[in-house]
């Protein structure tokens, strides 16, 4: 019996045991899942957080004169929770928003689709309908305590102010693939900017995003702040931005340039402000907003003319007789030529078997009377001796690369760096280039890039800075469009002069010549009353009419303004590149336009030129 | 006349299972604050809110274990069978009256105020009844019929309460089989159930699985080779040690013999080769009992016998027999069955909800898993989830071991009693807290199958806490009367 009793107790350790094993292993289990074992904790956090993000206000956009161009209006959109909606007067509701019931019944539909909108739930808010005026808001807000279900959200739409300066504002919309794929900050469905100063500007304008944190429930149910927002962050506005652009004077130019395809530039010299930069033809920045953006995008695009492409700093033209001046400096700085040197030009440049027809001036003539009258001749044998000239250089080739390199120094060939998207670098070419396509090439083989044809390219923006730079005598500043950004620091390198290769002394035989031109040469229409305008014609060949360019300053000391004028097809430099150039300094100097000048604007405006476009 | 001694031995308690009680009760207490309240309204005491009525459960469970504290010891004894008889009545009407909640038919409902679940005190009744049948003079579990008739106490509200669609609740009754065996079930039938529970997890558990080197399942492979280990174990009483060494010696030579064999030739099924084995064994034992009649023989090999069709036949089971949910239920336990989003779920997320506590937890309140109503049942079954998610480690490991300390201490305190009476009851209180604490707070770490019953204490709601209270304070008071008797 005592045997029995001793080996039932012996069987308490064993239920002990087991209570213990129990214990022990379920120990082990928790200090895996709980010490060792990460993956559970985050698994946690992306499951009951929900990252509401809070955007900034992007910035505005005002011009040289504190005019406001860009600013930001609240939009509003109409959210459904289709859980909670149900027994709304369907209806009314429509009534009141402005659809049909058509389009109500279309629009749930298109909601629960999960097709097309993959994220569907019945607990989540979705978009019903977007971009509503604050007008809109307020009648249906009224009425909004009988719609259950149907909420509003703030979101905010970009306004333009005026019609005028599409290619220097830009556009915003929706990031790209690529966007997203290049910076992370972006998610799908940011705006960004597209264009222009938009997109230039995106890091300064868009500000940072600030995120709140929500926590939710198993059905995506919205249960309030976490830690009452202890984690969040709150959004910084993006910064306003002050233009160099003039807007009255951008919408003189966009105005001197309808019906024509073209460009104007304008620039402060000693500043490198850009004062207007005008392409034609141009679109209404108004339209590039909200639902319409998508489809007048289209239409522009389809547009032979077009329309989107900024000519002022991505079209590359011959710069025609606008490069003549670039020329004489060279010689004068090489010394191929002195100031009194004299060639003669009987019709144009005629030697051995070459051709270079130019038009009835007095012959021999020096550099001065060359700039004003524009002559072929003198470049072409300036280039000429230079290409030729053994003593000085070594070969051909080495009198080639110190060509471009002053070229270079001037702002051609590459970009300058203008604060705009997709600028072009035109085209000045080098021994290399020469090599490879002619093979063998001597001075008068290339004599054509003398007078700014042949292979050479510029765009506006780069023909404009020279004018910049020779009223500067010898330097210039990175053309810039943005004046200032608020709470911001302008890139430094628009306030680094750059000079030229040309002694400054050598310039002022071409202010000389160019003062001429206005005075009675080429240009004599640039003439402004109390005004010493300085200006040079171009009248670029090509395939079709000629291009008519001019490019100018004035007053001819303390310049305040550096004008360039490109019209495609234009013929003479005088026909259209002159007046309207001289409208621009007008306006800029005078501050506005005597009556006739108005007239002679009118009149240009309605000048419009027919294009045969493919 | 008393003395001022024996008045207060009268109210003797055994302190430590007190204070483990009630500071299990606190611990759970704030668990419920913390799974049960909306966001955003923090007032735990009103009584609209779950923490608010939980609290007033607690008190009237301070009523109830100070009324038992003051009962007369001898109606436990003396009322055993009639309340025993109530209860079964009882439990065999409720699906009678009882509404349907999430399937089960077992709450009675008094108005719309409170409904009470019979079969929560169904426990602490059946606990009593088993400890007077045990308790009879001369009474051995080890006698068939006496075996059957204490078998028949447990049996007869697991049937009840299968009945009302009860089935963890039920199972909570298998607890009883400790006790049996700490009052002289042979150990065997305590080794076959757990035998039993190991060939069904892993015979299941990788079913699918290739071993690799052979065209055998990796399942039914182990189970066979654990038959052959347990065999040898329990024959080891009975052979020479020489003998059982020299089996140990071929079976595992046949065993590796065979598999490196398999592996060889490009593969073969080695789980034929295992079954031989296991044929020659049965065999071997069948001639050894003839030879030596000893009983012992017969019953090893039918063990072999059965555990070889208990594989097969649990497999038949799985794929032909239960109901899409129920194999759904084992599949998660056994851990073939991994899709989170179905059955797999409400683990998934309390494992999700444990783990992201780490060592410290998230503090009370601030889980963000149970709260959020991630979890299933959060404040009832799976209100181990917030216990893990805003105490953490440290506080899993305290309510394990508060667990533990309990457990072993009602099981000193049952050892301790003088009365055979006191000691089973003893043993079914520990045992049901034990099965309780496994059960859940396995199913809740993901280590057993998905069964609902409460953690004591902790989990809210009224019957579970009652129950609890009632099964844990009949025994205090027993214990108290007997140490009152000691001295």
């Amino acid at each position: 019996m005592d045997r029995k009793t001793d080996s039932r107790t012996g069987r308490m350790y064993v239920v002990c045991a087991i209570a213990i094993a129990v214990v022990l292993i379920y120990a082990l289990r928790l200090f895996f899942l709980q010490i060792v074992d990460t993956d559970y904790k985050l698994t946690a956090d992306s499951n009951a957080f929900r990252r509401d993000i809070i955007y900034p206000s992007r910035g505005l956009i005002s011009d040289r004169n504190d005019s406001l161009l860009v600013y930001n209006e609240p939009s509003y959109t109409i959210m459904v929770q289709m859980m909670e909606q149900h027994g709304v007067d369907t209806l009314a509701f429509c009534r009141a928003v402005g659809i049909s019931r058509a389009d109500y019944i279309a629009r749930m539909e298109e909601i629960k689709d999960t097709e097309k909108n993959p994220h569907y739930s019945r607990y989540r808010p979705q978009v019903f309908m977007s971009g509503l005026s604050q007008e809109e808001y307020a009648r249906i807000r009224e009425k909004s305590f009988q719609f259950k279900g149907f909420y509003f959200e703030q979101r905010s739409t970009r306004v333009y102010g005026g019609s005028v300066g599409a290619h220097v504002l830009g556009d915003v919309g929706e990031v790209s693939v690529n966007d997203l794929g290049r910076d992370f900050y972006y998610q799908s469905g940011d705006i960004i900017g597209k264009l222009g100063v938009e997109r230039s500007y995106e890091k300064e304008l868009r500000g940072e995003k600030g995120v709140r944190i929500m926590m939710r429930d198993v059905r995506g149910r919205t249960l309030g702040p976490y830690k009452d927002g202890l984690y969040d962050t709150n959004p910084v506005a993006g910064k306003d931005i002050k233009l160099t652009i003039d807007i009255e004077l951008q919408a003189l130019a966009e105005r001197l340039l309808e019906g024509k395809l073209g460009a104007i530039v304008a620039i402060e010299p000693e500043t490198g402000e850009i004062l207007c930069l005008a392409s034609s033809p141009t679109f209404d920045p108004r339209r590039m907003t909200g639902s319409e953006r998508a489809k007048y995008t289209a239409t522009l695009q389809k547009d032979l003319r077009r329309p989107m492409f900024n000519r002022a700093v991505m079209g590359t033209y011959p710069p025609g007789s606008t490069f003549k001046p670039t020329q004489g400096l060279i010689g004068l700085q090489e010394q191929i030529i002195s100031p009194s040197t004299s060639f003669p030009c009987a019709g144009g440049f005629h030697f051995k078997g070459l051709h270079l027809k130019c038009h009835g001036h007095a012959s021999p003539l020096s550099i001065v009377p060359a700039i004003a009258t524009s002559c072929n001749a003198f470049f072409c044998w300036n280039l000429y001796r230079m290409f030729g000239n053994r003593s000085r250089y070594a070969s051909q080739r080495e009198a080639m690369t110190r060509w471009k390199d002053h070229l270079v120094a001037m702002g051609y060939g590459y970009r300058l760096g203008i604060d705009l998207p997709g600028e072009a670098r035109g085209m000045i070419p080098n021994a290399d280039y020469y090599d490879k396509y002619l093979h063998k090439w001597g001075p008068l083989s290339v004599i054509s890039i003398s007078i700014g044809q042949g292979e050479v390219t510029a765009t506006p923006l780069q023909i404009c800075n020279l004018a910049a730079t020779i009223a500067n005598r010898g330097w210039f500043k990175t053309p810039h469009i943005v004046h200032e950004i608020k709470g911001g620091t302008l890139n430094p390198k628009f306030s680094v002069q750059h000079r030229t290769l040309v002694d400054p002394m050598y310039y002022r035989y071409i202010v000389a010549g160019m003062r001429a031109a206005v005075t009675g040469g080429t240009c004599r229409a640039a003439n402004l009353p109390g005004l010493a305008v300085c200006g040079k014609t171009g009248t670029a060949q090509n395939r079709g009419v000629d291009h008519s360019a001019f490019m100018g300053f004035a007053p001819m000391d303390k310049p305040k303004i550096a004008v360039a004028v490109y019209v495609e097809n234009g013929g003479f430099g005088a026909e259209y590149g002159v007046p309207i150039g001289k409208l621009i300094m007008e306006r800029y100097l005078y501050g506005k336009l005597s009556e006739e000048a108005e007239h002679q604007a009118t009149v240009m405006q309605h000048r419009h030129i027919t294009y045969q476009l493919k | 006349m008393f003395t001022l001694k024996e008045r207060t031995s009268g109210f003797y308690v055994d302190w430590l299972v007190l204070v483990c009680y009630l500071l299990l009760l606190a611990f759970g207490w704030i668990s419920v604050c913390g799974a049960s309240h909306e966001y955003g309204d923090t007032d735990f005491f009103a009584l609209t809110t779950r923490s608010g009525k939980q609290l007033l459960w607690i008190a009237f469970s301070f009523g109830l274990a100070f009324m038992l504290l003051m009962t007369d010891e001898k109606y436990f004894d003396s009322l055993a069978f009639p309340l025993y008889l109530g209860m079964m009545l009882l439990l065999l009407l409720t699906p009678l009256f009882a509404g349907n909640i999430k399937g089960s038919h077992s709450w009675i409902k008094f108005g719309n105020v409170m409904s009470l679940q019979p079969a929560e005190f169904a426990k602490s009744i059946t606990a009593l009844a088993l400890a007077k049948v045990l308790s009879q003079f001369g009474f051995d579990l080890r006698r068939r019929e006496h075996f059957l008739q204490a078998a028949g106490v447990v049996f007869l509200p697991v049937l009840l309460i299968i009945l009302q669609r009860e089935t963890g609740t039920a199972l909570v009754y298998l607890s009883f089989f400790l006790v049996f065996y700490r009052e002289g079930m042979t150990g065997s039938i305590l080794f076959a159930v757990a035998a039993a529970v190991v060939y069904f997890v892993v015979g299941l558990g990788y079913a699918d699985i290739v071993l690799p080197g052979t065209t055998a399942y990796v399942g039914e492979y182990v189970v066979l080779v654990l038959i052959w280990l347990f065999a040898i174990i329990l024959l080891r009483r009975f052979v020479p040690t020489e003998r059982i060494k020299l089996m140990l010696f071929w079976g595992i030579l046949l065993t590796l013999g065979t598999y490196l064999l398999s592996w060889l030739t490009g593969g073969f099924d080695v789980s034929v080769v295992q079954l031989l084995m296991l044929l020659v064994l049965v065999l071997y034992l069948v001639w050894q009992g003839l030879g030596l009649r000893g009983r012992a023989y017969y019953y090893i090999a039918s063990f072999v016998v059965g555990s070889v069709a208990f594989l097969y036949a649990s497999d038949v089971l799985m794929n032909h027999v239960l109901a899409s949910h129920q194999k759904e239920r084992v599949a998660v336990l056994i851990g073939t069955e991994s899709n989170v989003t179905a059955g797999g779920y409400n683990v998934h997320q309390s494992m999700i909800a444990i783990g992201s506590g780490g060592l410290s937890g998230k503090g009370f309140m601030n889980g963000t898993q149970t709260k959020l109503k991630y979890v299933p049942e959060q404040d009832t079954d799976f209100i181990f989830c917030t216990v893990g998610e805003e105490q953490g480690f440290i506080g899993t490991i305290l309510v394990l071991f508060g667990f533990l300390t309990l457990i072993l201490r009602l099981i000193y305190l049952a050892e301790r009693q003088t009365t055979a009476f006191g000691r089973i009851y003893g043993y079914c209180v520990a045992s049901i807290l034990l099965f309780h604490i496994a059960v859940n707070i396995g199913m809740v770490i993901g280590l057993m199958p998905v069964i609902g019953i409460p953690l004591p204490f902790f989990s809210y709601g009224g019957s579970s806490l009652w129950g609890f209270t009632i099964l844990l304070f009949i025994f205090l008071r027993l214990d108290a009367i007997d140490r009152h008797r000691v001295h």
